[in-house]
């Protein structure tokens, strides 16, 4: 078998990508192209499609149709050894019945390089594991054995490495450190690598593009910043950190700024930065946007106001502070304030106003999931 | 040692030797009791047996206390044929019994684990012989390769057979009798072995450029060691020691004699007790002697 192994990473393309399983649909029509070299996180929840997608990369299953492209060339026919991918699998699958050297070595054995087992050697030295090379997998830590995998994976040098949730099951601490060493990694050799995780401070900790995906469809794709602070669907404002939502008609638009009435109350944001200027929508802002004040703030044409509305819950998360505010005819909004001592109102049932500016409210494509659109 | 085999090996941890050794000897009583009844004593008085000597009053199976080693060097010069024939039989079916076994618990652990329906009705049907005597399955099989069955009067007509060829009696039919009898031994260590590959493994062989062919031979056969070990030492240890597949009755004839038959004979027969239990000696010793040896061999310790 003639495979074509380069030194750094090829770009891949996935076009009108379909998986169905008994019963359900897992992927429905991705489209998705990573460019070679980059890091690229595919972030979800649960059962939204990303472990299949990357299954049918690394060629464990085949799409139902659609045309995966490596470096320009269709691999969706080949089979999973044939294909210049390799995988960090999320359990590790590292082979419990040969040492942690043999089980570097196992790729390159395949594919009759010479000596393989210093090739070996240099990639455990690579996640520094070299003392414990003649160890079996199961004698070594979680990270241990997390690096290994990455060892096994890395010493084939892919044209594209998939990573399966593979920091899934360290603790927080050891999980922080194996982020920034797997990006160090990724920028020392210079392979293109795509990540699966749905652990979104981790994909935006990581990766320089993240694709937010739901139920088997990309809901937006962009860097890790843009994502944040413009977020297009509900779901990519809810599921990528926290977001207050408010919904309701447009009441007016122009090109500097687009308002709702939200249950009487006129909410704004910037016409640039809202999908949708007419009919019901929903506009949104940040917990960390906004802020909240004993007195009622002056009107002022550039902040939302909001209140007076009391305070429900307090929780304390270290460098911040959560509130939960409770405000008559609007709901629960949640504020985030940093907790540098000297935040003015603290006690719960406390009444407050809250504001935010006008230029951080990002309006979205579509309403939240059960909330129906009026005609 | 040699069955350790059969088990999971816990690593042995020093523990606290006062309370706990205490209690795990109260727990181990009942079990060394029943060894040393069962095991232990007909042992002895198998050995007793095998070194006794001919009675001087002279009358047939009467033996009286000795040490008379010319008891073995006696069964060896007679029964070499039969000894041999036994572990070539045994061996020979055993591999036979792993060729056909393998495939089928790789079916049923594999194949077919996502189709529980499945997997039961074929579970059913490698257990379901034992729903019957092995005497009476044993026994059908001699009336099916019986000279007047429809099956040699078939080969015989299609012209496989010489008009004058018979089944029962040859090492084939003894060899069949001892394979199909023993299948299920082999395929349930097997089955319950395959049962618990971690198929993630098999995948990540195959993403390291394995191919299927390749992953097997390195991955699934060896992870799968332990159970073909349990499987073959279940199938080789009980087809030395058989008596009944190669006995005239069955499916056996003059020239199929194992250790088995000969025992049977001189205990029951012949009634030349101390031949027959140096015979059951060399037996039990070349046993446990082989299956050391292939046990240390395969390196288990290497496997989970």
């Amino acid at each position: 078998m003639a495979i074509d192994f380069v030194a750094r990473g090829q770009d891949l393309e996935l076009k009108g990508i379909r998986k169905e399983f008994p019963g359900f649909v897992a992927v429905d029509n991705l489209d998705l192209k990573i460019p070679a070299g980059e890091f690229f996180a595919l972030l979800g929840p649960s059962g939204c499609g990303k472990t299949t997608t990357l299954r049918m990369i690394a060629g464990l299953e085949s799409p139902t149709q659609g045309e995966i492209l490596l470096g320009g060339k269709d691999i969706a026919g080949m089979k999973p050894h044939e294909r210049p991918v390799n995988t960090v699998f999320q359990n590790y699958a590292l082979f419990p019945h040969m040492s942690v050297l043999e089980n570097v070595a196992f790729g390159i054995r395949q594919r009759k390089v010479a000596e393989p087992l210093p090739q070996a050697e240099k990639a455990l030295a690579m996640v520094e594991l070299e003392h414990l090379a003649q160890r079996r997998p199961q004698q070594l830590s979680g990270g241990q054995q997390q690096r290994v995998a990455l060892a096994r994976a890395l010493v084939n040098r892919p044209s594209l490495l998939l990573l399966d949730e593979p920091l899934g099951a360290l603790d927080l601490k050891l999980r922080r450190q194996m982020q920034i060493e797997l990006k160090a990694i990724q920028m020392e050799v210079g392979l293109t690598f795509l990540h699966v995780t749905h652990d979104q401070e981790e994909a935006m900790d990581m990766a320089d593009t993240v694709a937010v995906m739901n139920n088997g469809n990309i809901e937006q794709l962009g860097a890790p910043e843009v994502l944040y602070e413009r977020p297009k669907t509900a779901f990519v404002a809810k599921f990528l950190g926290q977001s207050n939502i408010f919904i309701g008609k447009v009441a007016e638009s122009n090109s500097e700024t687009t308002s709702i009435d939200f249950n009487g109350k006129k909410i704004t944001g910037l016409t640039s930065r809202s999908e949708k200027h007419s009919g019901k929508i929903a506009i949104g802002v940040r917990p960390e946007k906004t802020n909240f004040h004993e007195e009622e703030p002056a009107a002022n044409s550039g902040l939302n106001i909001l209140g007076p509305g009391e305070i429900t819950d307090i929780r304390f998360t270290g460098v911040s502070n959560q509130y939960q505010i409770d405000i008559p005819n609007v709901g629960e909004i949640t504020v985030f304030a940093q907790n540098v001592g000297r935040s003015p109102v603290i006690e719960l049932g406390a009444k407050v106003f809250v504001s935010w500016k006008v230029e951080h409210s990002f309006g979205l494509a579509d309403l939240p999931s059960g909330v129906e659109e009026e005609l | 040692m040699a069955f350790v085999a059969f088990g999971s090996q816990a690593p042995a941890k020093d523990q606290n030797p006062t309370k706990g050794g205490r209690v795990a000897l109260w727990l181990l009583l009942p079990g060394l009791f029943y060894l040393g009844l069962f095991f232990i004593t007909p042992l002895i008085s198998l050995i007793i047996t095998s070194l006794k000597q001919p009675s001087l009053s002279g009358g047939i199976g009467r033996y009286d206390l000795g040490v008379e080693f010319g008891n073995y060097a006696y069964a060896i010069s007679q029964y070499a044929p039969q000894i041999f024939r036994s572990f070539s039989f045994a061996l020979l079916a055993t591999v036979i019994a792993l060729a056909i076994s393998y495939p089928i618990a790789y079916f049923i652990a594999v194949r077919a684990r996502d189709r529980p329906l499945l997997k039961g009705i074929l579970l059913t049907l490698v257990v379901a012989p034992f729903f019957i005597s092995f005497l009476l399955r044993t026994f059908a099989w001699k009336q099916i390769f019986s000279n007047d069955s429809f099956i040699v009067n078939v080969l015989k007509d299609v012209g496989i057979f010489g008009a004058d060829s018979y089944i029962i009696g040859t090492n084939f039919a003894v060899v069949f009798g001892l394979v199909y009898n023993f299948i299920p031994f082999m395929t349930l260590p097997i089955y319950a072995n395959l049962d618990r590959l971690d198929l993630r493994l098999v995948e990540a062989g195959s993403d390291l450029y394995a191919s299927p062919a390749t992953t097997f031979r390195k991955i699934t056969f060896p992870l799968s060691m332990p159970g073909i070990i349990s499987g073959t030492l279940l199938t080789f240890i009980p087809i030395s020691g058989d008596y009944v597949v190669a006995s005239r009755d069955f499916l056996g004839g003059p020239d199929t004699a194992m250790i088995g038959n000969v025992v049977e004979a001189n205990f029951l027969r012949i009634q030349d007790y101390p031949t027959a239990s140096a015979l059951s000696v060399m037996l039990m010793a070349t046993i446990v002697v082989l299956v050391s040896a292939y046990v240390k061999r395969s390196g288990t310790d290497d496997l989970l």
